[in-house]
């Protein structure tokens, strides 16, 4: 029986700028049970990675955050001081970040830094940490892994180091992962291999695992459920199959219909766009905020900020005055032109 | 008519690397004998991973790096005997991160008119009148002529490039990741921008890509390195409908398309990119080839000529390379 691990209900960041305030993340909810992988998918600036911070409490100083809920295993983070997150950070919430070498400390061995990760949190000898860091480097695949403790983070590659670091955040066994663009800054080839990882580990130790990347193509393939990000907003979520198969937003159908997919989209033909671009941020808005871009947009579309709406199946939600009906009917017709 | 505009012959580009204090250099095959021809008119990419050497190929066709051996002709003419300023007006390049690839202290208009000036175009009165015209071409408002590379978006920033690229019509343009440093939606503006210049300039492209979803829809022919070396090279329908190398077949089956009914496939490539410096014996590529046969390890398998193209591949080869395994 899942769990649930992470709730968030209405997550708002605000960042005061010279011109004012900058709205870059505005009520966003979403939960996340043991077991399952939810993305957090879009464009940049759309806030995804601040969202991730503000669930870990690392935003910028300055930054604000308020939220109506923020629960990790039952327990309230919002109240949580700066000592009791970072109990919990590295413990039941483990992180990813993009470039393994900025994130591992170079003048460390592998073996320090990932024994520390366990020190810090549990009452262990060295030699049992010392084992766990062993039996978790052979978990994430590397060979050798015993004497691979020694060495520095210089001398792995790219794939390598960034399989040390989810050994890592696995030391304290978490409840949650949170994985920003962990694949970006490897190869094709590497990046299907980490994936893999991170599906295997996950369903292994039961984990939640939030996944937050601009590629469209890992979070079809990883993802159980999608929530797409647009300016600050969800303006799409449902499951994998439901946003990939039936996308109901506008900026989601148009998005898809940006990336060449092979065998799908004709060689050499031109591929669809989203003309113009993300609109700022700062100051308050009234309106859609995809209006400005979208082709199917109405004066009503401006009037005022727009909620999310059921689709037509359940789970299933979306950020648009259009009703499920008729973007079904735009998306078959953006397909076949 | 196809004519070729670039032909490598046999290109090899040494780098002479420290391997630690107190024990000498090791040369470092970068580029190990790459013949190429590059027609006019064809978009040709390079796919490979990183460190297979597909920018110092890039930088030796455009003539930044002397080859080490092998020669480089365009139109006919070796490259090494062509006059700097000349060849930077036949072939120009348009960079990964237009972020780092323009002078933030220079408007657009200087950026975009300044190959002009290195050209010592003999007539300076026209040139505001071109960097617009070619601003248009590539869809970016003239109005921003005056203004700074900061005040612009990434796509923007991309398209300022194109232009600077093309203000001195050059024939051949290389890209290297030309959409990797950009969002989704501003990558397809830019694809089908790159894709209308060269119908209506008549242009011939090198894309350098590691995103073989963007190479399957740009290019009219590919070609794949691995260490150094090409290993299949092939007309783009017939490489992505059979690729024959196991390692095309690899990198393509690692393409995440966006199809929520298919898992994260396995590659089976194994971690490990060789050593460079040390590369596997024969072939190379043969420590993490799921096809390996016994003799891959001992002898260098041949260029072999396949339909619309070749493969170095001894699974190609007249029964399978053993012949020459024997002699």
């Amino acid at each position: 029986m899942s769990k649930r691990v992470l709730e968030v209900e209405n997550l708002t960041v605000d960042i005061p700028v010279g011109a004012g305030m900058l709205h870059a993340v505005q009520g966003i909810s979403f939960h996340v049970d043991s077991g399952e992988t939810l993305c957090i998918v879009g464009e940049s600036g759309c806030g995804k990675s601040l969202t991730s911070l503000a669930v870990m409490d690392l935003l910028p100083k300055k930054a604000i955050r308020t939220a109506d809920k923020l629960v990790l295993d039952g327990e309230d983070m919002l109240g949580a001081g700066e000592r009791r997150m970072s109990d919990i950070r590295g413990n039941t919430m483990g992180m990813i970040f993009q470039e393994p070498m900025t994130s591992l400390n170079p003048a460390y061995t592998i073996g320090d830094q990932l024994e520390e990760a366990l020190k810090r949190h549990r009452k262990v000898s060295t030699r049992e940490a010392r084992e766990r860091a062993i039996y978790l480097l052979e978990k994430v695949g590397i060979t050798a892994a015993a004497s691979r403790l020694t060495q520095y983070p210089h001398q792995l590659s790219g794939g390598l180091r960034q399989r040390v670091m989810i050994a890592m955040t696995l030391m304290c066994g978490p409840d949650l992962i949170i994985a920003d663009e962990p694949t970006t800054a490897l190869d094709v080839t590497i990046q299907a291999q980490i994936l893999l990882l991170l599906a295997d580990l996950q369903r292994e130790f039961d984990m939640g695992l939030i996944l937050i990347t601009h590629d469209l193509g890992v979070v079809a393939r990883i993802a159980d459920r999608v929530c797409v990000m647009y300016a600050g907003q969800i303006v799409e979520q449902g499951t994998a199959e439901q946003v990939f198969n039936s996308p109901t937003h506008p900026y989601t159908q148009g998005l898809l219909d940006c990336i060449p997919i092979p065998g799908k989209t004709d060689r050499g033909k031109p591929l669809g766009s989203i003309p113009g671009i993300v609109p700022s941020l700062v100051g308050a808005f009234n309106s859609c905020h995809f209006a400005e871009r979208c082709m199917y947009a109405t004066d009503d579309c401006t009037k005022a900020d727009i909620d999310m709406q059921a689709a037509l199946e359940p789970g299933h939600e979306y950020r648009c005055l259009l009703d499920p009906a008729t973007c079904k009917k735009n998306a078959v017709r953006e397909g076949a032109a | 008519m196809t004519d070729t505009v670039i032909s490598a012959k046999d290109v090899t580009r040494t780098f002479m690397i420290s391997a630690g204090m107190f024990r000498g250099k090791k040369p470092l095959h970068a580029v190990n004998g790459i013949t190429l021809d590059v027609k006019r008119g064809e978009v040709l990419a390079l796919v490979g991973e990183s460190g297979c050497g597909k920018t110092t190929l890039a930088k030796m066709l455009l003539g930044l790096l002397p080859t080490t051996q092998g020669t480089i002709e365009f139109g006919g003419t070796p490259v090494a005997e062509i006059e700097r300023l000349k060849l930077a007006s036949l072939v120009q390049p348009i960079f990964q991160d237009p972020y780092s690839s323009l002078n933030p202290r220079k408007s657009i208009g200087s950026i975009i008119t300044l190959p002009l000036k290195v050209q010592k175009d003999p007539d300076p009165s026209t040139w505001r009148r071109r960097a617009e015209e070619i601003m248009e071409l590539v869809g970016l408002a003239p109005r921003l002529y005056e203004n700074f590379p900061n005040q612009l978006s990434g796509g923007q920033r991309q398209r300022v490039a194109i232009a600077r690229a093309l203000i001195n019509r050059p024939e051949v343009v290389i890209c290297d990741e030309p959409t990797s440093a950009l969002d989704v939606s501003v990558q397809s503006q830019i694809l089908n921008l790159l894709q209308d210049l060269r119908k209506e300039l008549n242009l011939t492209y090198i894309v350098i890509s590691h995103n073989l979803a963007v190479v399957e829809h740009i290019a009219t022919r590919v070609a794949v390195m691995y260490l150094g070396r090409i290993v299949e090279q092939k007309d783009t329908a017939s490489l992505f409908d059979a690729p024959e190398h196991p390692y095309t077949k690899a990198l393509l089956e690692s393409v995440l398309t966006p199809d929520p009914s298919m898992g994260v496939p396995d590659t089976h490539l194994g971690a490990a990119y060789p050593n460079p410096v040390d590369p596997p014996s024969g072939c190379t590529f043969h420590p993490r080839c799921a096809q390996v046969m016994d003799h891959c390890a001992k002898i260098k398998p041949g260029t072999i000529a396949r339909d619309g193209g070749m493969v170095e591949c001894h699974l190609y080869d007249e029964n399978e390379g053993r012949g020459r395994a024997a002699s």
